[in-house]
């Protein structure tokens, strides 16, 4: 097949201290594509999306950014650049505007003008239902609407893919679906993008496909409906099933 | 009335001191500043050799009381061959005790603003130099100014020890007048009057600051999303 | 330096004693004279709330050195005349008193309204709650900065050497001006100063460990 992957991993290892969380994990991203990643906690998700742009490096196993060796590059600033990453916690820096938090990233890593850098800004505020907040610093927002900023902020980068670590986790029930909507927007809109989450309901109706994780490896991945219905192992089913129960279908 | 008319004859003389309280004071601090900065970096950023011998540091400074620490360099400098004026002996000592506390001010700070705010910074793709710069620091900073209000108010007290070791300041100066006067009671209590409106000045000034820069979330209630 | 000590240790050590005497009366009497503040800066009518703010702010804005001569040099002129130790005595216990007062202020009104209504509704007046309620929780929190007040109290007793009261400080200056080993002297002080505290500083942590309520 002709197609070039977007991103590609391959084997990829990663311990803290004496606990391996990551036992060779490897997948790829196909431009426009939606994956998502589940699995129960500690099973390396989070660490996936880390080891992607370093912020934590893998130990061991490659990973590609198209031919780009992220794993490899000297100039990790550069992929960080064409990577956006919205945090479970958000990562709003709390001493800037909502509009600030969007800019400061142009202006000072992208070398945009203050000016192009608002106007981009403003509009990714907006794109995300939020103009209205541009000057509401972060402790002045909701979860939900702190999480849309963080959203804004990755995607005026105008990254190639997003990595999404649990964006709903830290949110009331009833802030998530505001999010979760935005998501879903960016994924018809032919975002790329690659999400650790526990929404039933999003990874089902958004996703390309489903990446069951447990215990350091995948288990199984495909299509999420058939993954619903028809899961190969018994363990990706009860834990489907599990988690349903849990978060219900809800949000998206 | 006559103690009026003392206050007013003693009053030039008090000013005379309070000049060389300030003066103490301004150079203690920026003495802790300049050695209290790097040591706050090398306690977070630095390896554990460094790191180690920096917490030895701020220990001693920290356990030894200002008195002795004065005396020692009082008479331990000229041991070492160094004769060097007393007010300069003065500022070294107050200078390296506030050195180790504002390092304990700023690391605090430092850490207080948390590792998520840093990896955010990273994964939009700024240097760690530019991440501590546009990121860290503006909001370690504002966390750092009621500490730092608090170590002035502390150090402006701690110069009146100088006057052990003979230097001329307000304190000293009223000693002075005192002598000629012996009206102990009155020039204290004007004395502690002058201390009591520089400490009020130095912690009003960085409070006004403060409320200037304020920006909602940060600063005692802030600190969150310290998760990582 | 070990020679100085080992030659005149009795000497030290009773000026340890006096200095570990007076830190643990200031410190103390200060708790006391703390509490009795803050309840009076809280609960006391205006007047009183006003009078004990200004008391703090005058106390915590003035140099520790200057309170002491005014107790001990400023007194006599009004008849009373103290004894050195009691003079540095009196003037740590209202110093540390003012900074403890802060404390003590910051940690009741950190425990909510609601404990106080909890102890009216079971019958209690408002000074049985807020002496059985509000103040054992208080005083429970206000451990950390309990201990690092005494650590400075340590620290600042020195001061009383100024006025000759017998502690550390001024057993060792009076050694230092009968052998002229000032640096000598002066040294062995700095050394059992930092022993001292670091003694205290391990016993606090250890005592803080085991008073922590979840």
């Amino acid at each position: 097949m002709p197609t070039k992957h977007l991103l590609k991993i391959e084997d990829l290892h990663h311990s803290f201290g004496s606990n391996q969380v990551l036992k060779g994990v490897s997948f790829s991203l196909n431009k426009g594509e939606t994956k998502v990643i589940v699995g129960p906690s500690g099973t390396g998700k989070s660490t996936i999306l880390n080891n992607i742009i370093r912020l934590v490096p893998p130990d061991q196993g490659k990973i590609y950014l198209e031919d780009t060796e992220i794993t490899a590059t000297k100039k990790i600033n550069e992929v960080r650049q064409q990577i956006g990453f919205v945090f479970q916690d958000f990562g709003l820096f709390n001493h800037l505007t909502a509009l600030g938090n969007i800019m400061v990233g142009l202006t000072k890593v992208k070398k945009m003008t203050k000016q192009a850098a608002a106007e981009l800004a403003l509009n990714e505020l907006d794109r995300v239902g939020l103009k209205e907040f541009s000057d509401s610093y972060p402790s002045q927002l909701s979860g939900g609407q702190k999480q849309r900023v963080g959203i804004a902020r990755a995607l005026a980068m105008q990254p190639k893919l997003i990595l999404f670590d649990e964006p709903t986790s830290s949110l009331d029930p009833e802030l998530t679906g505001e999010v979760l909507k935005v998501m879903r927007n960016l994924a018809e809109d032919g975002m790329t993008m690659l999400v650790v989450t526990h929404e039933m309901g999003f990874a089902r109706s958004v996703a390309d496909e489903l990446i069951f994780m447990e215990g350091g490896h995948i288990i199984e991945q495909g299509d999420p409906e058939q993954l619903f219905t028809e899961p190969v192992h018994q363990r990706t089913r009860e834990f489907l099933f599990q988690l349903t129960d849990l978060y219900g279908e809800g949000g998206a | 009335m006559d103690n009026l008319d003392l206050i007013q004859q003693a009053l030039p003389y008090l000013l005379e001191g309070t000049v060389v309280t300030i003066e103490l004071t301004f150079w203690s601090l920026l003495i802790g500043i300049v050695i209290g900065l790097p040591l706050a970096f090398g306690q977070v950023y630095g390896n554990k050799a460094l790191k180690f011998v920096i917490a030895i540091y701020e220990r001693l400074a920290r356990s030894i009381p200002l008195l002795v620490m004065l005396l020692l360099l009082n008479y331990g400098l000229p041991r070492l061959g160094l004769r060097i004026p007393v007010f300069r002996a003065a500022v070294i000592g107050i200078g390296l005790r506030s050195a180790a506390y504002q390092s304990q001010i700023y690391r605090g700070a430092i850490q207080s603003v948390g590792g998520s705010q840093l990896k955010a910074a990273l994964s939009l793709g700024m240097s760690r130099f530019k991440a501590f710069f546009y990121i860290i620091a503006p909001q370690a900073i504002r966390i750092a100014i009621p500490p730092v209000a608090n170590e002035s108010a502390i150090v402006l007290k701690d110069t009146s020890l100088a006057f052990t070791i003979g230097v001329v300041e307000l304190l000293r100066q009223g000693e002075y007048y005192i002598a000629t006067s012996n009206k102990p009671m009155v020039i204290y209590l004007t004395v502690a009057f002058i201390y009591f409106v520089l400490t009020t000045l130095v912690n009003g000034g960085l409070s006004l600051f403060e409320r200037k820069y304020q920006i909602p979330g940060i600063g005692i209630e802030g600190g969150h999303s310290d998760a990582y | 330096m070990g020679q100085i000590f080992s030659q005149y240790y009795p000497l030290f050590l009773h000026g340890l004693g006096v200095t570990i005497f007076v830190t643990i009366i200031s410190c103390f009497s200060g708790t006391v004279l703390g509490t009795l503040l803050a309840l009076g800066k809280i609960y006391g009518n205006k007047f009183t709330s006003r009078l004990v703010t200004i008391f703090i702010a005058i106390i915590r804005g003035t140099p520790l050195l200057v309170q002491l001569f005014i107790i001990y040099y400023g007194l006599p002129g009004y008849g009373i005349r103290l004894d050195p130790i009691l003079a540095a005595i009196i003037s740590f216990i209202i110093n540390s008193g003012a900074y403890q007062a802060e404390y003590l202020r910051g940690s009741i009104q950190s425990i909510s309204a609601n404990q106080l209504k909890a102890a009216l509704s079971i019958g209690m007046t408002r000074w049985q709650g807020i002496i059985h309620i509000i103040l054992p929780q208080a005083l429970r929190r206000v451990i950390p900065a309990w201990t690092n007040e005494f650590i400075y109290m340590i620290k600042y007793s020195s001061l009383a050497y100024v006025i000759g009261a017998r502690e550390l400080m001024t057993e060792g200056k009076l050694l230092a001006s009968r052998n002229y080993q000032f640096f000598n002297v002066y040294l062995v002080i700095a050394v059992i100063y930092l022993l001292v505290i670091v003694i205290f500083v391990y016993l606090f942590r250890q005592l803080e460990k085991k008073v922590t309520i979840p």
